[in-house]
């Protein structure tokens, strides 16, 4: 049985971008703008970080492939530089990468950095793109919006929910989202918004209207991690620790196999069990107490708190309208805005739902900041329902 | 040896356009268009062609069982996707008929779709065996011209060989005369008519009497014992007119289904001869007339069998599954008529890698997956590995096609975001009754009218068409099941 990451590894600083659409940056003044914060909280200088993992999704658009675009905009020391990418999920497994790498033992200090410039393309929404040679010929020519909206289809018919109501618990899952923006400085949409408001949005996949639907950004984040040994010799006293950090991917079983209903996802399920096993957590919905999901779409955070086991199976959209994930709920969620106002540089995802944790953890979100929460956890998701992969980090005060 | 036509199929696009819609937005151009006011025609909708049409036709006709002696596919048509590349071997594909099987294409001419039957059944005389024939057009027509209003779109398929005859084939004429009603030059997308009077007095009245007189000496049967006249001709009169003149009953003059469907190009025989095979009663003759370049004349005679075969869609079948389009906004625009604005969206490129399409032909155009011969897990598309979490057995499987096989939506969707010729575009999970399931894009569906649970049918659609280089990438979608 392994030892599992459990409080191996502490986050020594973070930095995020002001997200957007930020027509006048490049993808090197993201993470330039996200890495002095990030460097400075950690108060170290450049050249003791000894390896460093870059997330970017959709590299074609501006970023390009290979480690270098993160070498260069830092000027890094011809240290190892690794590129990941995991669909929407790319944040978090540069985090994986860097956690990993100092829990070996193979380096004391690493860098973790995702970016994301999207807003090159001429249009809103995803670049429409290849999905490979086979996948053209035979896949439908879905949207991100239209593959997550089916969950909606598939939820309804086998929770006999009525569409209205659905529609209105996720207009709810928005309209939360909006005030928490709101007091977000950094938040790509800092509106709030109105469930009459979402409810006549303009329809974008059925049943997902505009406003169930996250904002598409630029924007990078950054983490330096360390072993709690040294943050505390670097002289760090209130250390934030890694709990748990899972990762888990679809087969092709979902989209294969007559097994799955089409209404939740099997990888967040696997994934959230997994970490709460390592991080010996049992109830999480007592002992959480915020969670950053990956709420590309209203829907998809509706389900996914039953996937993370916070609502139980078919009552999440009630949860909802009971405020159980307002900022006063019993488990907040989206405090910073989520994808939805924060925004969703895909690469940099991952990484700002930590960095909101980790702030948060810290006392320091400001008008934003809960009260004295221990753990918390993030959800980060790639791919589309049917085929995806699901990240769970859970973080925390190092004594929690 | 005997032989004649063992089982018929047909297929008309969904879509059809009120031609008064069509009418009402000429007017101020074209005001003659008045005259064809009446009725429908059959359109094809934005993912349709001769091919799509072609394969609902054959499917129809095949009924599930193709015939182990099946020797030779033919496709007629003017409007082939193809110039080079043999629209046959696509057809042949798409319905699993294997690599042992003559194909050919049909074309050139209206009368390719009768001169090629013929072909095939003097073939068949002599080397046995069965045959598969299909035709199947989607003639373009310019905006506001009359063709625009004549024309339809539609596919009919025979199988032809000598066990279980349904009608035999009693004999047959041909007249080669080059009269030059109207042409197409190679990579032209217009007809160009010569004038009607013309065509009439000089073509039609002189050169049909000729083909029927040179069948009449052949065969021994009288005009008068004919009980049903097919001749496609978009001339008001003109085959009753012939028929007078032959001697042929005016009653046996078959209906050339303008008011629903519209003159389907060289289909229109067959289709038109379909439609008597769904009606006609055993020991019944059927005269089958083609037009183009000369005449053909084909006599056929129903037998006992003919009310045993298993039923199927045909030509009446098709007509009735129907949706009206009254936006020839619409039909501007699926035909190219009209420039759009797409969008960026639109804008990717749509190569298709000709390795990748051949090393996966069957999956692509036949539908084929796999069933795991350990497990028995049906599944899309066959894989190296069994997608049964409880077996992931290694290279287990054999070939299984689902094309034929009923599905039910799981999930669903209509998106407006993703780039769609027919926003917004459906598409989903469909699981197969008999297991196995994929997104599919779905196809004749109606906004509002989608839900889980829905039973679907697939069909062999154009998925995307890459006109940067001219090529058109087919897969098979899933439509809504008509009941009855």
């Amino acid at each position: 049985m392994a030892r599992g990451i459990k409080d191996t590894v502490a986050i020594l600083g973070m930095g995020c971008s002001k997200f957007g659409e930020r027509w006048n940056a490049n993808a090197d003044d993201l993470i330039v703008e996200a890495f002095l914060e990030c460097v400075d909280d950690a108060g170290i200088e450049r050249n003791q970080i000894e390896a460093a993992w870059l997330s970017t999704a959709i590299e074609e658009v501006h970023v390009g492939k290979s480690g270098i675009p993160l070498a260069e905009a830092l000027r890094l020391p011809y240290i190892p530089v690794t590129r990941v990418e995991n669909y929407c999920a790319s944040g978090t497994e540069s985090f994986r990468g860097a956690v990993y790498a100092v829990a070996s033992g193979a380096v004391d200090i690493a860098l973790a950095a995702g970016v994301e410039k999207l807003k090159d393309t001429g249009y809103g929404g995803l670049p429409q793109r290849s999905r490979g040679a086979l996948n053209d010929m035979f896949w439908a020519n879905f949207s991100a919006p239209g593959s997550f909206a089916q969950l909606a289809s598939a939820y309804r018919a086998k929770h006999d929910v009525a569409p209205e109501d659905l529609k209105q618990a996720m207009a709810q899952v928005s309209v939360k989202s909006h005030a928490n923006g709101a007091k977000n400085p950094k938040a790509h949409l800092q509106k709030e918004i109105t469930i009459e408001k979402a409810l006549e949005a303009p329809m974008i996949a059925d049943p997902l209207g505009l406003f169930d639907c996250c904002g598409v950004s630029d924007g990078a984040a950054c983490a330096i991690v360390t072993r709690p040994e040294i943050a505390r010799e670097l002289g760090k006293s209130d250390l934030i620790t890694v709990k748990a950090l899972q990762l888990s991917v679809s087969n092709g079983t979902e989209v294969g196999h007559n097994s799955w209903d089409g209404s939740h996802f099997v990888t967040a399920r696997v994934a959230s069990k997994k970490a709460y096993e390592e991080a010996g957590i049992r109830d999480p919905r007592q002992e959480i107490s915020m969670v950053e999901a990956h709420d590309c779409f209203s829907i998809t955070e509706l389900v996914t708190m039953e996937d993370l086991y916070l609502s139980k199976e078919g009552e999440a959209w009630r949860d909802i309208l009971d405020g159980v994930y307002n900022a006063d709920g019993d488990t907040p969620c989206q405090i910073d805005g989520g994808l939805k106002c924060f925004g969703h540089p895909i690469g940099a995802s991952g990484l700002r739902m930590l960095y909101e944790v980790y702030l948060q953890l810290l006392g320091r979100a400001n008008e934003r900041q809960l009260d004295n929460p221990r753990l918390g956890m993030t959800h980060n998701l790639g791919g589309a329902p049917h085929r995806n992969v699901c990240s769970v980090a859970i973080v925390g005060r190092h004594d929690a | 040896m005997n032989i004649g036509i063992t089982a018929y199929g047909g297929y008309v696009p969904r879509l059809r356009l009120n031609r008064q819609a069509v009418v009402d937005a000429n007017a101020w151009f074209a005001p003659g268009l008045k005259t064809y006011a009446k009725g429908e025609r059959a359109m094809c909708n934005w993912d349709e062609d001769s091919l799509t049409l072609a394969v609902e036709a054959a499917r129809d006709c095949l009924a599930g069982a193709t015939p182990a002696d099946l020797a030779a596919l033919y496709f007629a048509s003017t409007t082939h996707p193809f110039a080079d590349r043999q629209n046959a071997g696509v057809l042949a594909t798409a319905l699993q008929l294997g690599e042992i099987l003559a194909t050919s294409d049909m074309t050139a001419s209206q009368r390719a779709g009768t001169s090629g039957l013929l072909t095939a059944l003097r073939a068949l005389q002599g080397q046995g065996g069965s045959a598969l024939y299909v035709a199947s057009d989607d003639r373009k027509t310019k905006a506001a011209g009359t063709a625009e209003l004549l024309y339809g779109a539609g596919a009919a398929a025979l199988l032809l060989g000598s066990e279980n005859i349904i009608a035999d084939f009693v004999g047959g004429h041909q007249i080669a005369v080059d009269f030059v009603d109207h042409y197409r030059a190679q990579n032209e997308a217009y007809d160009y008519n010569w004038e009607e009077r013309w065509v009439r007095d000089e073509g039609y009245l002189k050169i049909v009497p000729k083909a029927l007189q040179g069948l009449f000496a052949a065969v021994d049967v009288a005009p008068g014992d004919i009980d049903h006249f097919v001749m496609p001709c978009v001339l008001r009169g003109v085959p009753q007119r012939i028929a007078k003149g032959a001697g042929i009953a005016e009653a046996a003059v078959r209906d050339n289904l303008h008011g629903g469907l519209g003159e389907t190009g060289t289909a229109h025989a067959l289709v038109m001869l379909v439609h008597a095979l769904q009606q006609a009663k055993a020991g019944e003759t059927i005269l089958v007339i083609g037009w183009g370049q000369g005449c053909d004349a084909l006599l056929f005679r129903t037998t006992d069998a003919l009310a045993k075969l298993a039923p199927r869609s045909g030509i009446a079948g098709a007509l009735a599954r129907r949706k009206e389009e009254t936006n020839y906004n619409k039909y501007l625009a699926f035909n190219d008529l009209i420039v759009r604005d797409l969008s960026m969206r639109a804008e990717t490129d749509k190569q298709t890698p000709l390795t990748t399409l051949y090393r996966n032909k069957e999956m692509l155009t036949a539908l084929i997956g796999g069933e795991c011969t350990k497990c028995g897990t049906v599944q899309f598309p066959k894989s190296n590995v069994c997608v049964n979490p409880n077996c992931g057995e290694f290279h287990s499987q054999k070939d299984y096609r689902f094309a034929d096989r009923t599905a039910k939506v799981v999930t669903w969707t209509a998106d407006n975001l993703t780039f769609s010729a027919d926003p917004p575009a459906h598409y989903g999970i469909v699981q197969f009754d008999k297991g196995g399931r994929f997104m599919a894009e779905f196809t004749d569906v109606d906004v509002g009218a989608v839900d889980v649970g829905m039973s679907m049918r697939m069909m062999f659609r154009i998925k995307e068409h890459d006109t940067e280089r001219g090529f058109k990438k087919y897969f098979w979608k899933a439509a809504p099941q008509v009941s009855g």
